[in-house]
C-alpha cells in the first residue's frame, strides 16, 4: 500500500503502544494522511481540490445536522420553519447561508477536481477504480443537492421536484408507475418532501463512505502527478505530513476567504428569488431553472425537441442523454487509450481538453437561460460536441497523437536532472 | 463446507448422491433468501401513494359561469385542471387539422363528450415535465396555435390541447369525467 521508503509508524508513548495493539487507528491516520504517506514532490495546486472537497463535505454535514434540529419536513411547516431558521434561531441565518453556499462551493471544488482528472489523465490505469468511485460520489452529490434544494418548499423547490421526478415518467410502459412511487402520489406533496428530507440526511453519510473507498483505492498506487510519470525512487516523493498538510492548509485559508465572502456578503447571489415564495402547485414560475451546478446537464436535457428515429420520444431521449453525459465518464479510462497520462505531454489532446472546457461553459450558460432561440440551438450544437468529445475525439486522438517526450522521472522534471536514476539506467 | 463437516458427522445419502447436509444447506439459504425478499416488498411498497392519497374523491366542477372563449382552473388530485369553453372558431380550427400529421393523433371528438364538443376538459400538466401551461388564465399567452403554451420548455398546444410543437410527447391528458347535468361536471 505504500512505497518501501515510506516512514513507519512507531509509537513511543506507552498509551499509544497499547492503543496500536488494540485498535490501530493512529497508525491508519499516520499512513493515510500523515508522515507515512509518500506523495510525488511535483504536485501543483490542482491537487489541492481533493482535500478541499473533503472539507466541503465536513462543512455540509456539520451545518446540515444542526439545521435539521430546527427544520420540519412537512409541507405545512417546511417553508415557515426555514424562515424561522433565518429569523429566530440563533445564528440560523449563518448556518443556512453556510449550508446553501457550501453546496455551491462543494460543486466548484469538485468540478475543478474532475477537470484536473480530465487534463492530467488521472482516470488511467492503475487508478481506474479511484475515478469510478469519484463518478459515483458525483452522482450521489447531485442527488443529495437536488433533494436538499426541495426542502425549503419554495416555488423553485416544488417545481424543481416536479420537473426532475417527471423525468422518470419518460421511461416506457412503467414510467408513470415509477414516478408515482418516487413521489408517493400524483404530484409532489407531503410524502415527497418527507422522504427527500430523510434521504437528504442519509446520503451525505453514504458519500462519506464512498469517499473513504475513493481514498483507499487512491492510496494503493499512490497519488498521480502533473507529469503522469510514475514514482521511481525515494527522491520523487515527500511525506504528506508536513509538506502537503501545510500546502493544503494554505489553500483551505484561501478557500475560506472566498466562501466567507459568499456567505456573509452575497449569500443569495447563486439562489433564485422565486424560492422565497411558498410552493404553489397551481402556478409555474415563469422561468424554472435548477441551481447553477446542474445547468450543463439541464441544457443537454432540453436539447431534444424532436422525436428520435420516429419511435423514441423527445422527452425520453433528453433524459437518456442527460444521464449518459455523466455515465460516459465511467467509460473514460477505456475510451482514452493513450499510454501517456498527462495533458502536458499530449499536444493534441490538450487542445481538445480546452475546447471541452469552453463547450461545458457554453452548455452551462444555455442551461441557465430560457428555453428559446438562440439558446436551444446553441445548446444542441454544444451537446453534440460534448458526446463527440468522449465517444469520437478522445479515442481517435489517443491513437493518432504523437506525444511530447516524457521526463525520465519526477525528480528530473523538477530539478532538470536525476543523478540517482540516471546512474541506475546507465549501469 | 459440507465435506469438512463430514469428519465427525456420518455422511447420510438418500441414494441419489444428495446428502442430508446439502439439503440443509439449500433449505437454509432458500429460506433466508425468500425471507429477505419478503421483507423487501413492504420496504419498497411503502413509498407508493398511500391510502389517503389514493382515496381522494372525485371533484365536481360548476361550469355554468364559463363563457365561450373562457377557461377556468380547478384542482384535481392536487394538480391543475383546465376547463375550457371553446368558441365555434376554435372548434373549426381544431377540426381543420390533418389528424395524421399530429404527434399524438386524436380528433377533437375523441377528446370531448358527445353533445358537449365545446367543453375541452384536460389536466393542466404539460406532458413534457409537468409544468402548468399558460392559456387558461385571463390574459395569459396561448401560444401560436391558440391553445396552451408551456413556458418551461416551449411546448405549444392547439385548441384541442393537442401537442403541436416543442418537446412534450403527448396531448394534454383528458381525465375521466362525466356531465352530471348541463352545468356540472364530475371529474374522476
Amino acid at each position: 500500500m505504500s512505497f518501501p521508503w515510506a516512514k513507519q509508524y512507531t509509537p513511543s508513548h506507552p498509551f499509544m503502544v497499547w492503543m496500536d495493539e488494540k485498535l490501530p487507528i493512529p497508525r491508519l491516520i499516520y499512513n493515510a494522511v500523515g508522515g507515512g504517506y509518500e506523495v510525488p514532490r511535483n504536485l501543483n495546486y490542482f491537487w489541492n481540490f481533493g482535500f478541499l472537497a473533503g472539507l466541503c463535505l465536513v462543512i455540509q454535514i456539520v451545518t446540515g445536522v444542526v439545521l435539521a434540529m430546527h427544520y420540519g419536513g412537512d409541507t405545512r411547516v417546511a417553508f415557515d420553519s426555514t424562515e424561522h431558521i433565518m429569523r429566530d434561531v440563533n445564528w440560523g441565518w449563518m448556518l443556512r447561508y453556510g449550508h446553501a453556499n457550501g453546496a455551491s462551493a462543494f460543486f466548484v471544488v469538485v468540478y475543478l477536481h474532475i477537470f484536473r482528472g480530465f487534463y492530467y489523465g488521472s482516470y488511467k490505469a492503475p487508478r481506474e477504480m479511484v475515478w469510478l468511485l469519484g463518478v459515483v460520489i458525483f452522482l450521489l452529490m447531485m442527488a443529495t443537492a437536488f433533494m436538499g434544494y426541495v426542502l425549503p418548499w419554495g416555488q423553485m423547490s416544488y417545481w424543481g421536484a416536479k420537473v426532475i421526478t417527471g423525468l422518470f415518467g419518460a421511461i416506457p410502459l412503467v414510467g408513470e408507475t415509477i414516478q408515482q412511487w418516487l413521489v408517493g402520489g400524483f404530484a409532489p406533496d407531503n410524502a415527497t418532501l418527507n422522504r427527500f428530507f430523510s434521504l437528504h440526511f442519509l446520503l451525505p453519510f453514504v458519500i462519506l463512505g464512498v469517499v473513504i473507498l475513493h481514498i483507499w483505492s487512491l492510496h494503493i498506487p499512490g497519488s498521480s502527478n502533473p507529469t503522469g510519470v510514475e514514482v521511481k525512487s525515494e527522491s520523487d516523493t515527500v511525506p504528506f505530513y508536513p509538506y502537503f498538510v501545510a500546502k493544503d492548509g494554505w489553500t483551505i485559508g484561501l478557500f475560506l476567504i472566498v466562501y466567507s465572502l459568499m456567505v456573509f456578503f452575497m449569500p443569495n447571489a447563486l439562489g433564485h428569488p422565486d424560492n422565497y415564495i411558498p410552493a404553489n402547485p397551481m402556478q409555474t414560475p415563469a422561468h424554472i431553472v435548477p441551481e447553477w451546478y446542474f445547468w450543463p446537464f439541464y441544457a443537454i436535457l432540453r436539447s431534444f425537441t424532436q422525436d428520435w428515429l420516429w419511435f423514441i420520444p423527445a422527452k425520453l431521449m433528453g433524459v437518456l442523454a442527460m444521464f449518459s453525459a455523466i455515465l460516459v465518464w465511467f467509460f473514460l479510462p477505456w475510451l482514452d487509450r493513450s499510454p501517456v497520462r498527462s495533458g502536458s505531454y499530449r499536444p493534441l489532446y490538450r487542445k481538445f481538453f480546452w475546447v471541452l472546457v469552453v463547450d461545458v461553459l457554453i452548455l452551462g450558460y444555455c442551461g441557465g437561460s430560457p428555453a428559446e432561440q438562440p439558446y436551444v440551438l446553441i445548446a444542441q450544437l454544444a451537446s453534440i460536441y460534448y458526446f463527440l468529445h468522449f465517444f469520437v475525439i478522445v479515442p481517435i486522438v489517443s491513437s493518432i497523437e504523437r506525444p511530447d517526450p516524457l521526463p525520465f522521472s519526477i525528480t528530473e522534471s523538477v530539478l532538470g536532472h536525476d543523478e540517482a536514476a540516471a546512474l541506475g539506467t546507465r549501469a | 463446507m459440507a465435506q469438512d463437516a463430514g469428519i465427525d458427522t456420518p455422511v447420510v445419502s438418500d441414494g441419489d448422491g444428495v446428502r442430508r447436509r446439502d439439503f440443509i444447506n439449500i433449505a437454509a439459504v432458500s429460506a433466508a433468501g425468500i425471507g429477505g425478499v419478503t421483507v423487501l416488498y413492504p420496504l419498497i411498497s411503502q413509498m407508493a401513494p398511500s391510502a389517503d392519497v389514493l382515496a381522494e374523491s372525485s371533484t365536481e366542477v360548476d361550469i355554468s359561469q364559463v363563457q365561450p372563449g373562457q377557461a377556468i382552473k380547478r384542482v384535481f388530485r392536487k394538480q391543475p385542471l383546465f376547463v375550457r369553453n371553446l368558441t365555434p372558431k376554435e372548434i373549426a380550427e381544431a377540426n381543420a387539422v390533418d389528424v395524421s400529421s399530429l404527434r399524438d393523433p386524436q380528433t377533437l371528438e375523441q377528446r370531448t363528450k358527445p353533445g358537449h364538443e365545446n367543453w375541452l376538459i384536460t389536466m393542466g400538466v404539460c406532458t413534457h415535465l409537468g409544468c402548468v401551461p399558460l392559456g387558461a388564465g385571463e390574459g395569459e399567452v396561448k401560444g401560436e396555435f391558440g391553445g396552451y403554451f408551456c413556458p418551461c420548455h416551449g411546448s405549444v398546444y392547439d385548441t384541442a390541447a393537442r401537442i403541436r410543437k416543442g418537446p412534450a410527447p403527448k396531448n394534454l391528458e383528458v381525465p375521466p369525467y362525466e356531465f352530471s347535468s348541463d352545468t356540472v361536471v364530475k371529474i374522476g
